[in-house]
């Protein structure tokens, strides 16, 4: 069981880890739209395009780490899996 | 008939030579490109928003550039910031409190040392600048290019003109009563305001 819980909370870690690279590496907060400039060929001024996109920030880069360390510590409270005797 | 011929010349060099009527530009823009970009300091990352919802009226003459005269509004609860959290704070009681004060506006009072080269005049604008429900009177460094007869080329079946305006200045959030004082290890007091707007003028 100790060893499942631990294994748990090492993917947790590399699923918040790679998903954060992932998506962007975004070192502020997280964010649910990002957006991108358009230049306006007569005016010459850009304009703002609002896209829905998730960029995971440190916030849920933390969240994910605290979340595998917490399982990680659970694990270490948790009984090593006995062997029954075979009878 | 060579004093009919006189009375049209007469009449065509007054209408070459007459001084050119100052032009009315309305600044809602259906586009959407029309924006205010706002950015202030944060310590994790800087906070930076757009607004898009734009709209009033300036009346600007080519040949008298510094007599521009003329309102902009920018609806307070277009600002949009990409985290829904600071969002929510930013249109909150607590900061902007865009439920009771639904416009931010700029009124154009006077404009001095206006230069212009070709179609692009710079000035010190000063004027009525409107926030948080308090009113300050502003300078503000800007740019306006006249684009003459290029309303079709942004908007076809309509001849007209545009006029791009530009400024770039800060302001204090004490000074609008935003939260003076407090919280500003957590957000900035200075706030950095980038206005990109351009209007029509349609003719006939």
């Amino acid at each position: 069981m100790r060893r499942i819980l631990q294994w748990v909370a090492f993917g947790l870690a590399a699923a918040a880890v790679v998903g954060w690279l992932a998506l962007g590496a975004n070192r502020g907060w997280t964010k649910t739209t990002v957006t991108r400039w358009q230049k306006d060929p007569v005016t010459e001024i850009d304009g703002p395009v609002v896209e829905k996109k998730f960029v995971p920030g440190v916030d849920v880069l933390a969240v994910g780490l605290a979340g595998a360390l917490a399982l990680f510590i659970v694990s270490l409270f948790v009984s090593k899996t006995k062997n029954k005797p075979v009878t | 008939m060579k004093k009919k011929l006189f009375c049209v010349l007469i009449l065509a060099s007054f209408g070459a030579t007459a001084p050119a009527a100052p032009i009315e530009f309305d600044f809602k823009d259906p586009k959407g490109v029309n924006n205010v970009v706002f950015k202030t300091d944060a310590p994790l990352e800087s906070i930076n928003g757009v607004a898009t919802g734009i709209s009033g009226k300036v009346t600007f003459d080519p040949d008298n550039p510094g007599a521009v005269k003329g309102k902009i509004v920018v609806e307070a609860k277009t600002l949009h910031l990409g985290n829904p959290m600071q969002k929510e704070h930013l249109h909150g009681d607590k900061w902007l409190d865009v439920a009771k004060h639904p416009e931010i506006s700029f009124q154009v009072e006077t404009a001095k040392n206006a230069k212009t080269q070709d179609n692009v005049t710079t000035a010190d604008v000063a004027g009525k600048f409107s926030l948080h429900g308090v009113t300050k009177t502003i300078s503000v460094p800007v740019t306006m290019t006249f684009l003459k007869d290029k309303l079709k080329a942004r908007t076809p079946g309509k001849d007209g003109d545009l006029l791009v305006i530009r400024a770039n200045f800060k302001i204090k959030r004490s000074d609008f009563g935003i939260n003076p004082g407090q919280g500003e290890e957590k957000v900035s007091d200075d706030i950095e305001l980038n206005l990109s707007i351009a209007g029509a003028a349609p003719r006939g």
